[in-house]
């Protein structure tokens, strides 16, 4: 398809097939399902950051009235270190497991102990008081300067920092480091005619879905089990319990609830295999959902980091040297994503004179889990706030500093390949004549810029679309619907089929009516996906052509298909896609296409963000007055739902570096488990967001799709932190930018 | 501890139930009377989610006692759409693509439509402060304003059509 | 505590006897947004709660020549709807409108906000400028309390067991008199005060002040009444050097808290510029009814 084509249905901002059931309440999310005989299940949560458990007494809370089961660590069959997929990468499903249910130590305030299945949420909840544990408290560590110290203590006995030269003798708190580098960094430097170099910190953070965690999950004879819960991948659900309870894969059903949030959160689990094992053992469906603030307490948040970025450059703008030292925090168990921070950083740059080192650091804090771009904000932050002041340095427009360095098709990445196609100048050039950019700004305010990368990623879908006698169709498919993909999934079939896109209706299946979809994540959906449902219509296609032909009495090849018709090449003769499938069962029988796929060819979004800030310097208070997120789409199939994901990312980058962070005691107690005191932005908080839509298309994609979802929430945190340095001039390290920080900012020029 | 037996009535239609003294509206709506259209974000009235009308006062079910509902009427996201016709507050949200998860959609569409009753005509700075009590995380908020604005601009203009103005006495946005 | 129990009564004779004759903990439930959360924390102890919704006089407010009785669970909502209560107090009216979201509103009151006695509640201070007295009903009968005075304590008031708050009273302002509230937050709505601040003032024809109340909150155990800060704006023109004295009389009279809302000393120095802004503002609102 080349990219000046003319789409029906592509491009088009039709009403989302889910929309009916969504505004009305009707969809059925995690917490929405009842099952006969079903009961509640509760955690038993960690009062202290750090301990060891020495005895745990569960006697006066079995002989509770109504409690029907208790389950613990020892529950789980034994589970080695291995890795199971999760999300974009892979988690250690020992690790896992130990922080599913704490294994004889618990590592953070609101670490799951042990799980209570009773009669009544009311009953469940009177037996954890009941439960008598003893705890020999030990140190908690807090971050990262205090895990990575001389003498700290350490959460792990048996971590010993991989990816060094030579083991280390002793444990420590990083449980690794991973380099890049390209070119010579101390030539990249000697030839700088200006350097900067700063460190910067961004707090722990969290994804901020409105849906807490909630599963049912069922335990039949014979071990047949069914597992219904709001995740971002039902088939890594799958897998992680199977791998967790040693059971086979085709003894569990998982079925994937309506999902209201995940952002990266809800690629791991939680309760349920906690649910699936108190089922078990009470003979009974478990219904386990988590309060808010158990959600802040103990699901996966975003790594916490300290980063030191070094850029060097040559007076007329280009950028010798570019130098990062990031340090992560994983939470109590490893698994940050420090490397792939350090794989983003630099790539919107064509710098020859590249290194980075990663590090990978425990603290008592729950384990983290990917968050959107998982890695690259963070870094990004860093980064692209000495790449402004750089700009500011040096008298150039800092729009003008990134296209005259930017990354082309064929720049080398830090991490090894070479970029191929790509929009980031675009972008840039998109951003630069934005009205917004034109807009002058006044006393007290001050602009932002910034850019992201991230590689998106490509993975295994299946989908069938199935033809009905009267001519409209099913598209099954297997990924979780975040933010509004079955619209987009309706387009492209559409497209292919050539019938009204009304006419197609998009299910997403169980682990047992699909074939295996990777999760919901990495900016997969529309790509991949995407790419099995382009090839299931097109097997389609190729069946309705068939069955023309056979009618026709012609060769296949003498048949096109255009605008939902057959039509014989050699003749006159027309058949409709309704005509064809009312007639299936005198031409062969049931039509349905199938579309397996492990989709490469991901094209990477480039983002670039501009944010106009103004500060109310007696309070420190900050206001975001104006704000543009422009991004390449590749191809945008329904641009309304590429906007929403456009200024969705932007909204939560902006709460990032304004407003949101954990807030821990010395003791190690999470302080504001909860939203009134976690602030995520609020509709009056934020102003329109402008979302622009570049079209670079991706070659690897039949519409030219680069998945959007995650790039961005890149570029907001050094575009708003850098918008409140222009406009306190004075620099910002930290975030987040809240009043009484950017005050102290104010007050140290 | 003795459950308490309650008369109510929801989105019209009459309602008993029993409860625990300790159970709030948003339990009862939920796990007794399975209208599971009204979501639980925190049950701290911080997020907006479980928004109902309580005699047509906006409120967070997950703040009141379900015990406190006795006599009173309560609107539901259920009770929005008339079957299968939207409201024109549900039909400017599927057009302006103003939900993505849609998990805080029901809490807005109650919001937005206690909104309009006492402020047909916001400004979006109105809007956005009226319902700065609904957290939306997957959007950031832009197409929702859009699609509320454009609701309100419809509503008046089919009020005038249907000669059935209501002038809003109390516009709240003075203050 | 977790809510064992939940009454009605229809009479504030009834309400007091209930909460009298308790053995437990009982506690009044008026719009309920904050006691229906702190019961939530776990606890064995069972709490019985009294609603007060269906006392006569609890959710009204009158307004005539003496000035205001305040039902003290009259929800925000309807109470902020009020233009004439607005128009006579808008500070105390600005500082209701304040707490919580638009759901909030629809149930919390001032009276609860006022007996929950949170060091950042947002009426208490706003209530103090105006001069607000508390009339509490109890066994031994009615008893009235400064409003500056009826908080003691972190989430303590002054009242006994068996005593509910009856009746909020304000007497009606003197002429040229008009108040302001200003808080302090993070976002744009839904925080809890990291500092606020309550002026009254009243003010010749030539613009001198001859009276002021000087309230602020979130910045001690309590809410403070703050003299000094008041006489620093009487007999001046609320020019600015009466504004910086009244802002340094304020800061020093606070005792705040770093918590993770905000640190101390941010906290002592924003309340002495809402104190500077809450002023002026009372000012042009004296001036501007005046129409100059």
């Amino acid at each position: 398809m080349s990219e000046t084509q003319d789409y029906k249905y592509i491009g088009t901002r039709s009403i989302r097939p889910d929309g009916f059931e969504k505004v009305t309440g009707k969809a059925n999310y995690g917490a929405d399902l009842s099952l006969p005989g079903m009961i509640w299940g509760k955690m038993l949560r960690s009062p202290h950051a750090h301990a060891v458990i020495k005895r745990i007494d569960t006697s006066k809370a079995e002989a509770l009235r109504g409690v029907m089961a208790i389950t613990t660590f020892a529950d789980f069959p034994s589970v080695s270190v291995e890795a199971i997929a999760s999300g974009e990468g892979t988690v250690d499903s020992l690790d896992l497991a130990r922080n599913i249910m704490a294994n004889g130590k618990v590592l953070y305030h609101g670490h799951a102990i042990l799980g209570i299945a009773a009669t009544s949420e009311i009953i469940a909840e009177q037996a954890l008081d009941l439960v008598e544990i003893d705890y020999e408290l030990l140190p908690p560590v807090m971050d990262i300067r205090d895990a990575i110290a001389e003498g700290a203590t350490v959460l792990h006995d048996d971590m010993f920092t991989e990816g060094l030269a030579e083991k280390p003798a002793v444990a420590s708190n990083i449980a690794s480091r991973a380099d890049f580098k390209k070119g010579d960094i101390e030539a990249g430097f000697a030839a700088a005619d200006v350097i900067v170099e700063r460190e910067f910190y961004t707090p722990t953070v969290h994804q901020g879905y409105i849906e807490p965690h909630a599963c049912v999950a069922r335990y039949d004879e014979d071990g047949q089990s069914m597992i219904w819960c709001s995740t971002q991948g039902h088939f890594d659900v799958r897998a992680s319990v199977a791998k967790l309870l040693s059971m086979s894969l085709n003894k569990i059903k998982v079925v994937a609830s309506e999902i209201g949030g995940g952002f990266g959160g809800k690629t791991t689990v939680y309760c349920e295999p906690v649910a699936l094992i108190l089922s078990r053992k009470s003979g009974r469906p478990v219904k386990m959902v988590m309060n808010r603030e158990e959600v802040f307490k103990a699901s996966g948040p975003g790594s916490a980091t300290r980063c030191k970025v070094k850029v060097g450059a040559k007076n007329d703008g280009t950028i010798t040297a570019m130098q990062g030292e990031l340090y992560y925090e994983a939470g109590a168990f490893k698994g940050s994503p420090a490397r792939l921070g350090g794989m983003c950083i630099f790539t919107p740059y064509d710098v020859d004179n590249l290194q980075v080192a990663c590090y990978d650091v425990v603290v008592n804090k729950p384990k983290v889990a990917a968050y959107r771009a998982p890695g690259a904000p963070q870094a990004a932050f860093a980064g692209e706030m000495v790449v402004s002041e750089i700009a500011e340095k040096l008298k150039k427009d800092p729009i003008d500093l990134r296209i005259q360095n930017a990354a082309l098709e064929g720049t080398k990445t830090i991490y090894g390949p070479n970029l191929k196609s790509i929009g980031l100048v675009e972008c840039l050039q998109a951003a630069k004549n934005s009205p917004h950019y034109q807009q002058a700004l006044a006393e007290d305010q001050g602009r932002g810029v910034a850019s992201g990368f991230w590689f998106n990623i490509g993975g295994q879908s299946s989908a069938t679309i199935n033809m009905n006698p009267d001519g409209t169709a099913t598209i099954v498919e297997g990924s979780p619907d975040i933010g509004g993909s079955r619209a987009s999934m309706q387009l492209m079939a559409a497209e292919e089929l050539g019938i009204a896109a009304e006419l197609i209706k998009p299910i997403i299946a169980d682990t047992e009516n699909i074939g295996y979809n990777q999760s919901t994540g990495g900016s997969r959906t529309t790509f991949a996906t995407g790419m099995a449902v382009i090839h299931a219509a097109q097997d389609v296609v190729r069946q309705m052509k068939e069955r023309a032909a056979s009618l026709w009495n012609v060769t296949i090849d003498q048949v096109a298909w255009a605008d939902g018709v057959a039509i014989n090449s050699h003749g006159e003769e027309r058949l409709s896609a309704a005509q064809i499938c009312a007639g299936a069962d005198r031409t062969g029988g049931p039509i349905s296409g199938q579309g397996n796929i492990n989709a490469r060819g991901a094209g990477p979004s480039f983002a670039v963000h501009v944010c106009d800030v103004e500060v109310d310097t007696e309070t420190g208070k900050v206001d975001v007055i104006r704000y543009t997120a422009v991004q390449d789409a590749g191809k945008a199939i329904h641009p309304s739902y590429v906007e929403g994901q456009y200024q969705g990312g932007a909204a939560q980058g902006i709460g990032w570096a304004l407003n949101e962070e954990y807030v821990y005691g010395e003791d190690g107690l999470l302080q504001n488990p909860g939203f009134l005191d976690y602030r995520i932005p609020l509709a009056s908080d934020l102003p329109m967001i402008d979302a622009i839509i570049v079209e670079v298309p991706n070659a690897f994609h039949p519409y030219g799709v680069r998945g959007v979802g995650e790039s961005g929430i890149i570029p907001p945190l050094a575009a708003t932190g850098y918008a409140v340095s222009d406009a306190i001039k004075a620099p910002i390290t930290d975030l987040p930018c809240s009043p009484p920080n950017v005050f102290k900012a104010i007050q140290g020029r | 501890m003795a459950k308490v037996h309650i008369a109510t009535s929801v989105n019209g239609e009459a309602v008993e139930f029993l409860c625990n003294p300790s159970d709030t509206l948003l339990d009862v709506l939920r796990n007794e009377l399975q209208l599971t259209g009204t979501k639980e974000g925190c049950s701290s009235g911080d997020c907006g989610a479980c928004s109902i009308t309580l005699d047509e006062r906006l409120v967070c079910s997950c703040l009141v006692l379900a015990a406190e509902a006795e006599g009173s009427e309560i609107g539901t996201i259920e009770g929005v759409a008339d079957k299968e016709q939207l409201h024109i507050i549900q039909q400017k949200f599927l057009e302006h693509a103003a939900l993505q998860c849609g998990i805080c959609t029901p809490g807005l569409v109650v919001s937005t439509q206690a909104m309009l009753k006492e402020m047909p005509n916001p400004t979006e700075q109105q809007a956005r402060l009226f319902l700065a009590g609904n957290l939306c995380r997957c959007t950031g908020y832009d197409k929702i304003i859009r699609a509320v604005m454009d609701a309100a601009e419809t509503m008046r203009a089919s009020d005038k059509t249907n000669k059935n103005a209501s002038v809003s006495t109390s516009d709240r946005g003075g203050l | 505590m977790a809510i064992a129990n939940y009454k009605v009564p229809q009479s504030i004779d009834e309400a007091v006897q209930l909460l009298a004759s308790s053995d437990g903990a009982c506690k009044v439930l008026a719009g309920g947004t904050d006691l229906i959360i702190q019961s939530k924390a776990q606890s064995d102890a069972p709490l019985q709660v009294v609603d007060i919704k269906k006392i006569e006089g609890m959710v009204s407010a009158e307004l005539d020549a003496q000035g205001l009785t305040l039902g003290p669970a009259m929800n925000c909502a309807e109470f902020t709807a009020r233009k004439d209560i607005g128009a006579l107090y808008p500070g105390l009216v600005e500082a209701a409108y304040l707490i919580g979201s638009s759901q909030v509103q629809g149930r919390c009151s001032v009276g609860g906000n006022l007996c929950n006695a949170s060091p950042a509640a947002d009426t208490i201070p706003a209530l103090i400028a105006n001069g607000a007295n508390c009339i509490i009903q109890g066994p031994a009968g009615q008893r009235t309390v400064a409003a500056e005075d009826f908080v003691t304590g972190v989430g303590k008031n002054c009242m006994q067991q068996g005593e509910l708050l009856k009746t909020i009273s304000i007497a009606a302002p003197a002429a040229r008199t008009s108040d302001a509230y200003l808080r302090f937050i993070p976002r744009t709505e839904m925080d809890i005060a990291v500092a606020g601040a309550a002026v009254s003032l009243t003010l010749d024809e030539s613009g001198i002040c001859t009276a002021a109340r000087v309230a602020i909150g979130a910045v001690a155990t309590t809410a403070l009444l703050v003299p000094s800060a008041a006489a620093a704006l009487i007999g001046s023109a609320i020019d600015s050097t009466a504004l910086e004295a009244a802002a340094a009389a304020v800061s020093a009279a606070a005792t705040p808290i770093s918590d993770r809302r905000g640190t101390a000393e941010f906290r002592r120095h924003v309340v002495g510029v809402l104190v500077k802004r809450a002023a002026v503002i009372a000012a042009q609102r004296v001036t501007g009814e005046k129409g100059e």
